[in-house]
């Protein structure tokens, strides 16, 4: 079983409509959501919503006012300044949304008067989608844990492959570098850095070229709207030269993209002979004979959440 | 003031908009690029760098002359970051949230702070616009501290822009909370709608006015604005999707030094953002 993880680092900078656009041109594949902050893959697979959990994301501190002595000691022991003394009412509570779920003031209170429930951080979703599985989330508004839910739906895509002897996991990745980036990564059989031609673009790329490194896993790019610039798109390719990033392809900067997502469709489904979906069966093509892609090592890193 | 720019989705002009309205209006300007995961508004101000700073959380060392393998620091710590054995304790530095839990709970003092870098903060200035960034070390996981450090250097006599990151998690809230003003970013497109209600959801648990820039218009359909207008959300701005402003962009220039009618626009955009926080002042 291989896994293929769309990131780009830099946001919209076409991730998700690749993604999708690769649901047209595969076979025996399950798809994995993983931007669980901003999904917007479901916008064009439209999945059934067959299964639905919810994600324990961690705990939140709360204080039990008849219990509490204004001791003090609560906000003497956060570090994440959630706690809050209010002089007029002399009381103390915790702001649920600095609260980042440690329990030390839980363990720490002499009175025990702080509870430590178990809070839904989301909603995480097993769905059927008229190309394949597919595994997705949501992480509730100002929730934490976003690596963690990622884990989850990818660990989940995985055993759903496994049952039903799935050869692919395609995982729409977030942006950035960070905690839910690194959790979607971890034993992942290649990245697929989608790049554009700006200044911006090759920044991030390069940021995310460093991480896949870090993790030891290989990298491929696919410059996106290439003909925006000529030169910055010559950049990224002595970039991904210098660093052993295989180019797998170039895309046109195409309307017709715009045109497919309005309509729910992938670029395949709306126009198969348009200038992109032309470039992106190459791009794909590419992918599979990559020989990182076609003979896996694998990769055993720890996951990092 | 402090004006936090964000979108939900990426790529749809943060960082367009926070780096050409810092550079449209007359007043004494700030800049935080707070999307510490990709920091991209220094590829457009070109800021001279005048001070770097690590930024630093404690991790937890153990003192092994001290310990009695009592476990209760591996008992308080809810990540799975320290295991005491028989003879020995394991710490495991990345999976750290630096709550300090086993400091405190530690009877023999054997639990010693140790420094971890998380990634760095840079000061400097360019055009007139005080500039202050961070940036995450590659294969960190915590952006939050990072943010708030670079907030903790916002100076309350200049206007404080913010260029935060995308999406709707912890980052986000870090780099939105407190502030005066969200200005929300999108694109008229069905991505665009869908990250933009859950940006709306985020400010409106934070209880902040905002208001919306529409990045490309013209490019998709009308749902953003029917939404808007049923949302009662103000459109501040527009800015037609144009393949010249697409280059001006990929080039690292600034809109409004190539195309300098757009610093009227840009001033405009301030004076109504100006004009919302003294209402919003008024109905609380």
């Amino acid at each position: 079983m291989r896994e293929l993880v769309i990131l780009s680092g830099k946001g919209g900078t076409g991730k998700t409509t690749i993604t999708a656009a690769f649901a047209s041109l595969a076979e025996s594949m399950i798809f994995c959501d993983a931007d669980v902050d901003a999904a917007d893959l479901h916008l064009i697979l439209e999945p059934d919503f067959k299964q639905l959990s919810d994600f324990i994301g961690g705990n939140e501190a709360v204080i039990n006012p008849d219990k509490c002595t204004q001791c003090g000691r609560c906000l003497e022991v956060c570090r994440f300044d959630a706690v809050r003394f209010d002089a007029d009412t002399n009381t103390y509570e915790v702001d649920p949304i600095e609260c980042e779920g440690c329990g030390v003031c839980f363990d720490l209170c002499p009175e025990q008067a702080i509870d430590f429930p178990e809070t839904i951080c989301g909603q995480w979703y097993i769905s059927n989608t008229r190309f394949g599985p597919m595994v997705h989330a949501r992480l509730g508004i100002a929730q934490e844990n976003s690596g963690k839910l990622v884990a989850l739906v990818r660990q989940e895509a995985r055993e759903i492959a496994k049952d039903k002897n799935l050869d692919l996991i395609l995982t729409d990745g977030p942006p950035g570098i960070g905690c839910p980036v690194i959790a979607s990564i971890g034993q992942a059989t290649a990245i697929l850095i989608i790049a554009e031609p700006t200044v911006s673009g090759i920044h991030d790329l390069e940021r995310v070229g460093q991480l896949s490194k870090h993790f030891n896993i290989p990298a491929m790019v696919c410059i996106n709207k290439y003909d925006l610039n000529p030169d910055q798109t010559k950049k990224i390719e002595d970039l991904a030269k210098e660093n052993g990033i295989a180019i797998v392809g170039r895309v046109s900067f195409d309307q017709t993209f715009t045109e497919a997502m309005i309509q729910a469709k992938t670029i395949f489904e709306y126009n198969e002979n348009s200038q992109a979906s032309i470039e992106i069966r190459q791009v794909w093509d590419n992918i599979l004979s990559l020989p990182e892609f076609k003979n896996p090592v694998t990769n055993n890193i720890m996951q990092h959440l | 003031m402090i004006i936090s720019i964000a979108s939900g989705k990426g790529g749809t002009g943060k960082t367009t908009i926070s780096t050409n309205l810092a550079l449209s209006i007359d007043q004494k300007v700030q800049l935080l690029d707070c999307d510490v995961e990709e920091p991209n508004s220094h590829l457009f101000l070109n800021p001279v760098i005048e001070k770097k700073e690590q930024v630093i959380a404690p991790v937890p060392e153990i003192d092994l002359e001290k310990c009695t393998f009592c476990k209760k620091c591996m008992d308080i710590c809810r990540y799975g970051a320290i295991a005491v054995l028989k003879d020995k304790v394991l710490t495991f530095e990345n999976l750290c949230h630096s709550c300090g839990g086993c400091f405190e709970v530690c009877p023999e003092n054997a639990v010693m702070e140790k420094e971890r870098s998380l990634g760095e903060i840079e000061q400097g200035s360019s055009r007139g616009i005080s500039f202050i960034h961070g940036r995450l070390e590659v294969g960190q996981v915590m952006p939050p501290p990072i943010i708030k450090k670079v907030r903790s250097l916002t100076d309350p006599d200049l206007v404080t822009i913010i260029d935060a990151p995308p999406g709707t998690s912890c980052p986000v809230i870090a780099a939105m909370n407190g502030a005066d003003f969200v200005l929300l970013v999108t694109e008229p497109t069905p991505f665009g709608l869908h990250d933009l209600k859950l940006a709306v959801e985020t400010v409106r648990i934070l209880d902040i006015p905002h208001g919306l820039v529409i990045n490309r218009a013209g490019l998709g359909n009308d749902d953003v604005k029917i939404y808007a207008e049923k949302e009662n959300i103000p459109i501040l701005m527009e800015i037609p999707f144009d393949k010249e402003i697409a280059r001006i962009y990929s080039n690292g220039q600034m809109v409004v030094d190539k195309l300098p009618e757009y610093k009227l626009k840009f001033q405009d955009l301030f004076r109504k953002i100006e004009q919302l926080v003294e209402k919003g002042g008024q109905n609380t």
